[in-house]
């Protein structure tokens, strides 16, 4: 290429040429490829990402959907006053009542051994299902009515396909006579699998037909409860001391460093912490949630901690001079201007840290939440499982119920967590927006 | 602790002296950290008049500006030595409660910041939190004034519940001066107020620090000349630190004795 000694004329139609020749054009192809290699590594990326998830999600859903659906059996049952006692519905013979209900469903006189087999069929917890209806409707005594009662997880999973007919039947869980006496059920019209609520109000239960997060959903509630109530105004009142009130020397360096470390600490410490600590030393009950949620919120702090600080320097000090500037004091500028444009990220960051808490096992395991409770927790200091121990609990049971309902639970907590973090982005956008 | 002298007594004291200086500077050094900014600097501001800082970018003029209201207190590492009195008291004394010297000291910036609330709540927060008004009616009171006083009023009565942020530039800079105004300060500083504005809104500003004389005593540092000459009673001429020269507008202008101001001025430096 001419220099630009050159005359004028000639250095500017030399450097025409070079935009038009060959090797110029190579240049431009090559920018041009390099340019789309990097979009396409972008775009690889996010598609690795969407199939591990995909792959997750699928999953999940392949063995737990036919948890969602809970097979019934509708039949009539007499409630004669002979078996329950109209002054104490509770404590009759209800057993007695579905069994005759049931066996009439049969036609013909049936063998012992040939009875047996019909009674498995139903859920040993139909008894006390038909208890509950009687007891919170004492008009039923005496009369006779249709009642659906869920069937016992072996013919539950029969129902849905899991168990194939034509495999030899000392390998299955269903018997040929079950199966003859299903076909019948089945062709009166009498078998039905609708929506499993039970899944969602259901307490836990050995049986997997009538197992149900409620206990666990109700547990991961007052946790989460007590995490939010003692990390937020204690996060939310470190973080502004440590930002704006606190004196920049060695000791808030060594605080910020030690904060920065807690956010890293597996959890699992936490729940030893609390073991050692609030359990043993303070003597709280075991597996409750006030405790569940103490050793959340020491994980949670640190987050809104971090989060808190972020979102105050993120206040433009344009603002801050303008309040100082009109004689606003220290307090009043960071209380009345500071803090309200810093709460949308305060918000973001208290739900996301929460979301985190929810999922979070190993502390919950260490403190006893993985106790197995056949009731709803009445208040914070009762015995309780969480969402993630339920699953924990759930994924050890042999029952090919427990399996599907395993799956499920996930899809459940996974479901909150989402809901969770739209909520957050949500806020995030709305108060973005007012500014 | 000192509060404000009363009513009565300034009006007593501005009746006897028309030239009687406001605020008065002796030997004041800034230091950022090791670096000195500001060096030795002697400045009277007169009371209602509008004093002009002049001088090339970095020579201190803002430092000193923020000297007045004691802004260099909130920056890390500045130390402020020397003495400055506004009507006699000394604005450095610890006794003293700096925010209520913020509040007879008013500060309008470079950029105008109103505060994310509306127009109304932007005027209306100073009086609010300095207990200078009660009840709605008082602060719809001050509220208006302020922003008549700022030329704003016309422009924005029908729409008070909207967003200071929404305003045009010049607009926000005249809010911000009603903001100023509202708590009754008895000094505003201005520092470059128009920088960030377009020549009309300039020449409005302008007009309004004119109007605002006769109530205020202004301090505007500015980096137009043409400005300062155009608004101002008394310029200051800075230059790396060192307070050159200080005198009536008219004559730095036209007349002046040292010879790194004349440099300024002709444009032949800064």
């Amino acid at each position: 290429m001419a220099s630009i000694a050159d005359e004028p004329g000639k250095a500017s139609a030399a450097r025409e040429r070079y935009w038009g020749s060959a090797a110029n054009q190579r240049n431009i192809r090559r920018r041009h490829w390099a340019d789309r290699r990097l979009q396409l590594y972008g775009i690889a990326a996010i598609g690795i990402a969407i199939v591990l998830l995909g792959v997750l999600v699928v999953s999940l859903v392949a063995t737990g959907h036919t948890a969602f659906v809970q097979t019934e059996i509708r039949f009539e049952v007499t409630v004669a006053e002979s078996d329950i006692d109209v002054a104490d519905p509770f404590k009759g013979n209800y057993r007695k009542v579905v069994r005759d209900g049931f066996a009439r469903l049969v036609d013909r006189e049936l063998s012992r051994p040939e009875e047996k087999a019909l009674f498995e069929m139903l859920s040993a917890g139909a008894q006390y299902i038909l208890r509950d209806h009687v007891v919170d409707d004492p008009d039923l005594i005496g009369r006779t009515f249709e009642v659906a009662l869920p069937l016992a997880d072996p013919m539950d999973q029969f129902h849905k396909g899991e168990i194939p007919r034509d495999i030899p039947q000392e390998q299955r869980r269903v018997s040929d006579l079950q199966i003859q006496f299903y076909d019948q059920f089945l062709a009166e019209g009498r078998i039905a699998a609708p929506f499993n609520w039970g899944l969602f109000f259901n307490a836990d239960s050995r049986f997997p037909e009538l197992a149900g997060l409620a206990g666990a959903l109700v547990g991961s509630f007052y946790a989460l409860l007590i995490c939010f109530l003692i990390s937020f105004p204690v996060g939310i009142a470190a973080a502004i001391y440590l930002e704006e009130f606190a004196p920049k020397n060695r000791w808030s360096d060594l605080i910020e460093i030690n904060i920065n470390n807690l956010a890293a600490v597996p959890s699992v410490v936490f729940g030893l912490l609390g073991l050692a600590v609030f359990i043993q030393f303070f003597g709280l009950p075991r597996s409750a949630p006030l405790v569940g949620g103490m050793v959340l919120s020491l994980m949670t702090l640190p987050t809104i901690i971090i989060a808190t600080r972020a979102a105050l320097k993120a206040v433009p000090p344009s603002i801050r001079q303008a309040a100082l500037g009109i004689g606003a004091s220290k307090h009043q500028v960071v209380m009345h201007h500071v803090l309200p444009l810093a709460m949308p990220g305060i918000l973001t960051g208290t739900i996301i840290g929460l979301a985190q808490a929810l999922g979070e096992t190993a502390p919950l395991l260490l403190i006893g939440m993985n106790a197995f409770i056949t009731s709803v927790p009445g208040g914070i200091t009762e015995a309780a499982t969480a969402l993630p121990t339920q699953i924990f609990i759930w994924a050890d049971s042999p029952e090919r119920g427990f399996v599907a309902r395993t799956s499920a639970a996930i899809l459940v907590l996974i479901g909150f967590l989402v809901l969770m973090n739209a909520i957050a982005v949500f806020l995030r956008q709305r108060f973005e927006r007012r500014w | 602790m000192e509060g404000l002298a009363s009513a009565g007594q300034m009006a007593a004291m501005q009746a006897a002296a028309p030239d009687r200086p406001k605020i008065v500077a002796r030997d004041i050094n800034v230091y950022y950290g090791e670096k000195q900014a500001l060096q030795h600097v002697d400045l009277d501001v007169i009371a209602h008049s509008v004093t002009a800082l002049i001088g090339p970018s970095g020579c201190g003029k803002s430092t000193f500006l923020r000297c007045l209201n004691r802004m260099n207190d909130v920056i890390e590492g500045c130390r402020v030595v020397g003495d400055i009195r506004m009507d006699g008291q000394d604005i450095y004394d610890p006794k003293l409660d700096v925010v209520q010297l913020r509040a007879r000291v008013g500060m309008v910036f470079q950029k105008p910041n109103p505060f994310p609330k509306s127009i109304y709540d932007n005027v209306a927060y100073g009086p609010r939190i300095h207990g200078l008004t009660r009840g709605k009616a008082e602060a719809d009171a001050v509220v208006e004034g302020s922003l008549r006083r700022a030329g704003l009023w016309e422009e924005v009565k029908d729409r008070l519940s909207e967003a200071g942020t929404g305003l045009s530039g010049g607009q926000q800079q005249r809010l911000c001066i009603a903001r100023a105004i509202a708590v009754s300060p008895e000094v505003i500083l201005m520092d470059e107020p128009c920088s960030a504005l377009d020549p009309i809104a300039t020449a409005r500003i302008e007009e309004l620090i004119d109007e605002l004389r006769a109530n205020y005593t202004i301090v505007i540092v500015t980096h137009s000349m043409q400005q300062a000459a155009r608004v101002s009673q008394k310029t200051a001429f800075f230059h790396l630190g060192i307070l050159v020269e200080t005198g009536d507008t008219e004559q730095i202008f036209t007349n002046p004795r040292d010879e790194r101001t004349q440099g300024y001025i002709t444009g032949r430096f800064g």
